[in-house]
């Protein structure tokens, strides 16, 4: 059973499509990057996926409808949507409390755990931490939860680098192994392609790429090529360029190596890299 | 539900291990309604705070003008008097704090964007939804009367005491206010629970619904059908239909301080009560906006 399945998942809001037949297979233990620009149909997805949103065509959520059984669902699945989320009311001895409560899979000392590596203390409230505090907390009380599904929806957004880097190292250090599932959104790309299993590309409400990292490296190439190289270059057929220091780089899907090794310096492209070319093809720009 | 799937890990750490994850409907409402109070402390402290004043009065006002006074008759009447005052006080208090919480409770969590937090966790929207229904149907009223009692017994002692000194006979006063406290509990379980559980509802309901000024939304809709009756046929059935959903039939009123002790606990019997014509469809009422505020907070997201 894989661990998300969706099938012809269609949204729309009014007139507005935010998600326009999207299939999708995510096996268990991937981390799965969902990349796209602002309005591509990112959070309405994950929002499909954590039940927060109704929707037409198929999708299972670890064996279930998540529309329809998303209390139940949430026994397996932890999601920080965004940073501010945490009522600011809440003590931080509470929230520790109040989870244990409610959740068959929450370790309470697990989390106090992580907090105590942090300067935050169990009598503060949220309202009186910083938002990278509470980002920790957040993420304290959900790596102390025994989930197969962890949903991450910018979760970054708004903090500083130590804290976004933190996140991401506590994230792969002390949370993920081969059981567990995660699926990040988020505009910050390079700080976490080295960690993404899998990658998928998100516009206008359809899935414009999807494939495995090791897919990627050996699908996309980059190539700099000297002036006198451009016109060889290009007659291998790129799908994209632009220009760095006087010389040109040159973006290839399914390019033959050794035939770019002949004009100029082969390199793996980054992902935001390829994200632009994607987003700004022919075929991408005759939809918009 | 279980790791039994192809994947068969290479790693299996122990906290993996699947157990029967359950909580049990029990706890997830006990816990979902000790975080109400935790999130609205009002729910207790002004009751509290009310019954602190009103003691701190019946200190002050009434020892002092009761000994100001060498008329032993009218001691005796001095020291009788507070007490329904006291009460009523602090049952108004209450109701005005289930108001407010009603409005609150389902639109709040969406203000303050923290229902994306609630709905990560396993709980079910019904479970929150009653949860937060029992705080004005079973909260407040059972933390009312206890209010009642304590600052009741606490009055009493004081002036019993002062009866004693200036020897008079505590009996009556005794009698009065344990008739009292009697049929005041009555009168919040029958009145303030069940015959207005239909207002709590239908506050949760625009709760749940509103997108912005949960209180114009609950009130205006109820005004413009009055005044639109009003204008067009120049009747207030309308009007007069909500005033008897929200005060009852004349027996439903709290007798005054000169009713007769004896009739304070006849003023409303069960039957009569039980039969009163509109008590079950307003419970019935007030079971369709529960049902209709748990379908739409899933529906609701952060605004």
């Amino acid at each position: 059973m894989p661990c998300i399945e969706a099938h012809e998942l269609r949204k729309s809001f009014g007139t507005t499509v935010a998600l326009d037949g999207v299939d999708l297979r995510i096996e268990d233990g991937r981390i799965l990057g969902l990349i796209g620009p602002n309005g591509a149909g990112k959070t309405t997805a994950l929002n499909a996926i954590l039940g927060l949103t109704p929707f037409q065509g198929e999708l299972r959520v670890l064996g279930r409808n998540p529309w329809t059984e998303r209390d139940l669902l949430m026994r397996d699945v932890c999601f920080i949507a965004d940073v501010a989320v945490l009522p600011r009311w809440l003590k931080v001895s509470q929230a520790l409390e109040y989870v244990a409560g409610v959740h068959p899979r929450f370790d309470r000392s697990k989390a106090e755990g992580f907090l105590s590596k942090t300067s935050i203390s169990q009598t503060k409230r949220v309202r009186e931490l910083s938002k990278g505090m509470v980002t920790q907390l957040h993420l304290a009380l959900v790596m102390a939860i025994d989930a197969r599904l962890l949903v991450l929806d910018e979760p970054t957004l708004g903090l500083d680098i130590l804290y976004r880097k933190q996140f991401y190292d506590a994230l792969l250090n002390d949370y993920f192994d081969c059981n567990r599932t995660i699926v990040v959104t988020t505009h910050q790309v390079e700080e976490i392609e080295h960690v993404f299993t899998d990658l998928m590309f998100i516009d206008r409400g359809r899935i414009v790429l999807s494939c495995s990292m090791e897919e990627f490296a050996v699908r996309y190439l980059e190539v700099t090529v000297n002036p006198d190289k451009v016109g060889p270059a290009r007659a291998l057929k790129p799908m994209y360029e632009r220009q760095a220091l006087g010389r040109t780089v040159l973006l290839f899907d399914g390019a033959d190596r050794n035939k770019l090794a002949a004009v100029g310096e082969v390199r793996p492209p980054s992902i935001s890299d390829v994200f632009v070319a994607v987003m700004t093809s022919p075929e991408a720009q005759a939809g918009r | 539900m279980n790791t039994q799937s192809n994947a068969v890990p290479e790693v299996l750490s122990g906290a993996q291990a699947v157990v029967p994850a359950t909580v049990t409907p029990t706890r997830l409402l006990y816990w979902s309604i000790r975080r109400e109070l935790w999130e609205n402390r009002s729910i207790y402290i002004a009751p509290m705070a009310v019954a602190a004043i009103a003691l701190i009065g019946f200190l002050i006002a009434t020892m002092g003008r009761a000994f100001s006074t060498s008329d032993l008759a009218r001691r005796q009447a001095v020291l009788q008097e507070p007490y329904e005052f006291a009460t009523g006080l602090i049952m108004v208090t209450a109701m005005l704090v289930a108001i407010f919480y009603c409005l609150d409770s389902l639109y709040g969590e969406r203000r303050d964007r923290s229902i994306l937090f609630w709905k990560s966790l396993p709980v079910s929207d019904l479970t929150t939804v009653l949860a937060k229904a029992s705080i004005p149907y079973v909260v407040l009223p059972l933390f009312t009367i206890a209010i009642l009692f304590v600052t009741e017994s606490i009055m009493l002692v004081l002036s019993t005491l002062a009866l004693s000194a200036s020897g008079l006979p505590v009996r009556p006063l005794w009698t009065e206010v344990m008739l009292l406290f009697l049929s005041l509990s009555y009168h919040m379980i029958t009145v303030h629970v069940l015959w207005h559980a239909p207002l709590y509802g239908w506050l949760m309901f625009v709760s749940s619904w509103a997108k912005k000024a949960p209180f114009l939304w609950a009130v205006l809709p109820v005004v413009a059908i009055g005044t639109l009756e009003k204008i067009a046929f120049n009747s207030t059935h309308f009007l007069g239909w909500l005033q008897y959903r929200l005060s009852g039939p004349d027996e439903f009123q709290f007798p005054g301080p000169h009713t007769p002790p004896a009739h304070v606990m006849m003023h409303l019997n069960l039957v009569n009560f039980l039969t009163t014509p509109g008590l079950w469809f307003g419970l019935l009422l007030t079971a369709a906006f529960l049902a209709a505020a748990v379908r739409i907070r899933r529906y609701r997201g952060p605004m």
